[in-house]
C-alpha cells in the first residue's frame, strides 16, 4: 500500500473515532494541565505588529477596567447572596482559553478553574459541525469536573470575534448557591455520589445572538429550588460579560485588534517571566509541611495533607504525595484543577499581590499528585465540599512558603502566618416569611481573621482567604428577605493564635430563625478537634471550633418575658445554661441540613489567624492592650504571655513580668528533651490503632486508610468507602442495648 | 556571613551551621536537620488552647482533642527561645521541614554585591 493511502486510512480511522466518541467527558490530559497553550502564529504576529509598551499598557488597562466594571455590575444586579457580596469573578481569556485578565475584586479561584471549561469548548465544540461557535453564542456550565470548585459556581462564557476571527473568551462566574442538590444551598455535605450534587451542566451552548434558549433555561430552573434566582443571575452574568465585550470592542477600535491579542498573550508571558525571576531569589532546596483536615463533614477523621516543596532556580515543584486517599462516598474530594486554582489564589493574594491576576502564576510550577488521592478526585466521587481539603492545602502551602520567603531579598508582602481557612457560616433552606422557597448561604463566612504578620498583629474578621475584596452584607436587609436572625455577634475572648505577633480573632454568632414553619440550617467546617490553621516561626495555631446548639426553646419568648436571662457569649450561654428545659450540645462543624424551630439557637465561631514568633517575645504593652480590648483574659495574659499587670489600672508590672518570663525560659530548658532522645520515645511505626488516620506516616509511599492494618502504596491508591454515620451510631446503640440485655 | 532563614534561625555559611539568631548558639550542621540541635517538649494542646466551655459537659470545647493532636515545642538549648512549633497526631514523626542547598546558598551570597562568605 502506498504511503499516502496508509496515511489517508489512518486519518479516516482517527476521524471516525473522534466523531463517534461515546462520551466527551472531562479529559484527564486537559484537566491535569495547568500550563499555557503554546503561543500561536497569530499571537506572535500581533506581538510583532504592536510592540509599543505604552499602547499595550493602555489597551490592557481598558480591558482590565472592563473586567472590573463587570464585577461591580454583578454585585449590583446579581440576585444570589454570593453575587451581592463578592463571590464573583469576571475575566478575559486568550483565543486558546488561557486566563489573562481578571477583575480586581472577587474570588480568583473561580477564574483559576474556568480555563479548563473554556479549553473544553475550544477542543470539542469549536470545530464540531453540529455545535460550532459563532459570534453571539452563549456557553454555560457548572459541573466542577470540567473546571470548577463545586457545582454551585455557575460560569457563563462568551466568545469574542473580530471580523469573523475568534480572538478571546469572556467569563463571568457567580457562586449561585442553590443548584438542586440533595441538600439546599448548593454545597451538599450529605452527597454520597456525584448524582446527589444537583444540576451538573457540562460546557454547552445555552443561547445564540446574546439571547438564552428559553427551553434550556426552563430546564435549569426546573432543576433547582430557586428558579427565579437561576434566570435572574443568568441574565446578570450575561450583561456583565457584554460590558466586557463592549470594552474589548472599544479597545480594538482605539488600538487595533493586534493590540488586544498582544495584551492577552503578553500579560501571560510577562507573568511567567516575572514569577521565574522572583523564584530565583528564594533559597534552593526543600521545605516540607503537613496538616490535618479533621473531618469529612459527616464524621471526624484525621485526613493528612502532605507537602514537599522543591525549589531550584526559577522552578517550584509542589509534591502532594503522601496525602490521604480520596473518599468514594464523601463530598470533601478536590478536583485537581480546583486545588491548583486555590493555590494560584495563594500566590496572587498573599505572596505576589502586585502581579497581574491570571493563571500564568502557576505556569512555572510543577505539581505531583497521586491519582485517587484527595487532591486528584476521580470522575465518579463527589466534590461538593472540595474546600474541606483544598483550604487545608492552601494553609499548609502558606506556612511552608514562609520558610522560603524570609530569606528572599525582595518581597511583595510582609511575611504572614496562615490566614484562617474555614467558611464558618450557615447554609440555609426552606420557606421564607414571604412564602418563597430558598436555599443558599450567608456571607458572614467572609469574616475570616487574618494571620499575624512580620511586625504586626493579624486583623480580626476581615476577609476570606479566597477574596480580599468582599463583603458580609447588610444584616437588616437579609432579615427582610429570609427568616434568619443574628442575636449576637462579637469577637470571641481568648480565641487567639498566640505569638510575638498574634493572629486576628474571629467573632462568635448566635443564629436563629423567625417566622417560618419550615426552615433549616447546615454548617460546613472542619477543625473541631484538630486546629485547621497553623502558626509560623514558633507561633501557635488557632484553637478548635465546634458547632453549639441550644434546642427546645423559643429565644424570642424568653427575650420578651425573661430578658434578664439572655446572655451574648458562647461561654456564658453554654456554661451557665440559663434556659430551663433547653438542650445544650456541641458537635463537629459538619451539620447536615436540619430543620430549626423558631427561636432555637445555633452558635458558630469564626476562627483565628495563626501566630508569628515566640509568645515570650510579645511586647507586654500589646498583651495589655489585648486585655483592655477584651480580646484575652488576664489569666491568658499571665499563663501564655507571662505578662502581669494591675487588673484595675492595667499598668504593667515590669518586674513580675520579667521574672515570670525568665522563669519560663528556665522551665523550658528543664522540660525540653534532646531531639534524638525525644524522637526515640515519641515516634510510632504506624498510626495508633485508635485514630482514624488517612495518609502517610513514617514513609511517604505507604498510605494508611483508617487503621494501621489498612494501607496502600504510592501510585496504587483507591477510593475509600465510609459507612453511613447513622449506621455507625445505630450499631453502637445496638451493642449498648445488647450489653444492657445481657446484664438483666 | 549569616543567611537569615526564619525569625529565629540563620545559617552561618562559613561554618555551615544552623544558628540561633537571638543568642548566636550553633544549633546543628547546616546540611542536617536543625531540630536535632534543639530541645523538644510535647505539650498537651489544652494547656495552650484551654477549653472555653465545660469539658465535663461537652465533647467539643473549643480546645483541640489531646488524643488526636499534640503540640511539639522546639527551644534553643542556650537561650530557650521557642524557635518552632509543630502540631502533630500523637506518635507522628516530626517533619524535617527545611533542607536547603547550602552550596547554592553560598554561591548566591557570594554574588551579592559587597557581601562575602
Amino acid at each position: 500500500m502506498a504511503i499516502d493511502a496508509t496515511k489517508r486510512e489512518q486519518e479516516l480511522v482517527e476521524q471516525f473515532l473522534k466523531e463517534t466518541t461515546l462520551f466527551l467527558g472531562p479529559e484527564p490530559r486537559l484537566m491535569q494541565d495547568h500550563g499555557l497553550a503554546p503561543i500561536t502564529n497569530r499571537e506572535i504576529q500581533a506581538i510583532l505588529k504592536e510592540n509599543d509598551p505604552s499602547i499595550i499598557s493602555m489597551a490592557r488597562s481598558k480591558m482590565q477596567a472592563g473586567a472590573n466594571e463587570a464585577y461591580e455590575m454583578l454585585e449590583q444586579i446579581g440576585a444570589a447572596p454570593g453575587a451581592k457580596w463578592g463571590d464573583v469573578v469576571c475575566g478575559i481569556f486568550t483565543a486558546k482559553g488561557d486566563l489573562s485578565i481578571v477583575s480586581s475584586g472577587g474570588v480568583l479561584i473561580f477564574a483559576g478553574c474556568t480555563q479548563y471549561g473554556v479549553k473544553y469548548i475550544v477542543e470539542n465544540w469549536l470545530n464540531d459541525p453540529e455545535v460550532g461557535v459563532e459570534p453571539g453564542d452563549i456557553f454555560y456550565y457548572n459541573d466542577a469536573r470540567y473546571g470548577g470548585v463545586h457545582n454551585t459556581d455557575q460560569n457563563l462564557i462568551l466568545p469574542v470575534f473580530n471580523n469573523g476571527e475568534l480572538i478571546a473568551w469572556i467569563v463571568t462566574v457567580v457562586h449561585e448557591g442553590e443548584n438542586g442538590a440533595v441538600e439546599p444551598g448548593g454545597m451538599p455535605s450529605a452527597a454520597e455520589q456525584v448524582y446527589d450534587q444537583g444540576l451538573a451542566i457540562s460546557p454547552m451552548r445555552v443561547g445564540r445572538n446574546y439571547k438564552f434558549y428559553k427551553d434550556l433555561v426552563t430546564y435549569f430552573q426546573n432543576s433547582v429550588r430557586e428558579p427565579k434566582l437561576q434566570v435572574v443571575d443568568m441574565k446578570a452574568k450575561l450583561h456583565g460579560a457584554l460590558r466586557i465585550l463592549q470594552r474589548i470592542e472599544e479597545t480594538i477600535a482605539e488600538y487595533g485588534v493586534d493590540a488586544a491579542i498582544a495584551v492577552l498573550r503578553k500579560t501571560l508571558d510577562d507573568t511567567v517571566e516575572e514569577v521565574q525571576r522572583r523564584l530565583t531569589q528564594w533559597p534552593d532546596g526543600k521545605v516540607r509541611m503537613m496538616g490535618i483536615a479533621d473531618s469529612t463533614l459527616r464524621e471526624n477523621l484525621l485526613i493528612k495533607v502532605n507537602l514537599e516543596l522543591t525549589k531550584k532556580g526559577g522552578e517550584l515543584t509542589l509534591d502532594f504525595r503522601g496525602s490521604s486517599p480520596e473518599f468514594a462516598n464523601r463530598a470533601n474530594n478536590s478536583v485537581t484543577s480546583a486545588m491548583k486554582g486555590m493555590l494560584a489564589q495563594l500566590f496572587l493574594s498573599f505572596v505576589w499581590p502586585d502581579l497581574p491576576r491570571n493563571q500564568a502564576v502557576l505556569a512555572p510550577m510543577k505539581f505531583i499528585i497521586d491519582d485517587h488521592s484527595i487532591y486528584n478526585a476521580s470522575y465518579d466521587v463527589p466534590n461538593a465540599q472540595s474546600m474541606m481539603t483544598f483550604f487545608p492545602a492552601f494553609t499548609v502551602t502558606q506556612a511552608a512558603l514562609a520558610k522560603y520567603l524570609y530569606n528572599s531579598p525582595e518581597k511583595a508582602t510582609k511575611l504572614i502566618a496562615p490566614w484562617y481557612n474555614m467558611i464558618r457560616t450557615t447554609i440555609y433552606g426552606g420557606i421564607t416569611q414571604h412564602g418563597e422557597t430558598v436555599g443558599n448561604l450567608c456571607a458572614d463566612l467572609n469574616g475570616m481573621p487574618g494571620g499575624a504578620k512580620e511586625g504586626m498583629d493579624g486583623e480580626h474578621s476581615i476577609a476570606p482567604i479566597f477574596a480580599p475584596m468582599s463583603e458580609q452584607g447588610e444584616q437588616e436587609l437579609i432579615e427582610e428577605e429570609i427568616p434568619i436572625m443574628q442575636l449576637s455577634r462579637r469577637l470571641m475572648k481568648d480565641n487567639q493564635g498566640f505569638g510575638k505577633y498574634r493572629g486576628g480573632q474571629g467573632y462568635q454568632m448566635f443564629v436563629t430563625q423567625k417566622e417560618s414553619d419550615f426552615f433549616g440550617f447546615m454548617t460546613t467546617t472542619i477543625g473541631s478537634k484538630y486546629p485547621s490553621t497553623y502558626g509560623i516561626y514558633g507561633g501557635y495555631a488557632c484553637p478548635a471550633y465546634p458547632l453549639a446548639k441550644i434546642k427546645g426553646i423559643d429565644i424570642f419568648e424568653i427575650m420578651k418575658n425573661e430578658p434578664e436571662k439572655m446572655v451574648y457569649t458562647t461561654e456564658e450561654i453554654m456554661n451557665n445554661r440559663p434556659f430551663e428545659n433547653a438542650t445544650y450540645t456541641t458537635h463537629h462543624g459538619g451539620l447536615q441540613f436540619e430543620l430549626a424551630q423558631e427561636g432555637e439557637i445555633y452558635i458558630i465561631t469564626q476562627g483565628a489567624g495563626g501566630g508569628y514568633g515566640d509568645v515570650l517575645d510579645r511586647d507586654p504593652e500589646l498583651v495589655i492592650k489585648d486585655v483592655e480590648e477584651n480580646l484575652i483574659s488576664e489569666e491568658t495574659a499571665n499563663r501564655i504571655y507571662k505578662v502581669f499587670f494591675n487588673p484595675e489600672t492595667l499598668i504593667l508590672d515590669s518586674e513580675k513580668t520579667e521574672e515570670a518570663r525568665r522563669k519560663e525560659r528556665e522551665d523550658r530548658k528543664k522540660r525540653g528533651i534532646a531531639y534524638q532522645e525525644f524522637v526515640k520515645n515519641w515516634v510510632t511505626d504506624t498510626p495508633p490503632a485508635n485514630l482514624p488516620f488517612y495518609g502517610s506516616w513514617k514513609e511517604k509511599n505507604v498510605i494508611y486508610a483508617g487503621s494501621p492494618d489498612n494501607y496502600m502504596t504510592e501510585g496504587n491508591l483507591k477510593a475509600v468507602w465510609l459507612p453511613n454515620p447513622k449506621d455507625v451510631r445505630i450499631a453502637e446503640l445496638e451493642t449498648e442495648l445488647k450489653e444492657l440485655g445481657d446484664k438483666r | 556571613m549569616k543567611a537569615n532563614i526564619t525569625e529565629y534561625l540563620a545559617i552561618d555559611l562559613e561554618k555551615e551551621m544552623w544558628c540561633c539568631r537571638k543568642c548566636n548558639h550553633e544549633i546543628a550542621p547546616a546540611r542536617s536537620n536543625y531540630k536535632e540541635g534543639l530541645l523538644v517538649y510535647n505539650r498537651d494542646p489544652q494547656e495552650i488552647h484551654k477549653p472555653i466551655i465545660n469539658p465535663d459537659w461537652y465533647e467539643f470545647t473549643f480546645s483541640p482533642d489531646p488524643n488526636w493532636c499534640q503540640i511539639l515545642e522546639y527551644y534553643c538549648p542556650n537561650c530557650s527561645t521557642q524557635v518552632e512549633v509543630e502540631y502533630l497526631p500523637p506518635g507522628h514523626p516530626p517533619i524535617h521541614d527545611m533542607e536547603f542547598d547550602i552550596d547554592a546558598l553560598k554561591e548566591r551570597y557570594l554574588k551579592r554585591e559587597g557581601q562575602k562568605v
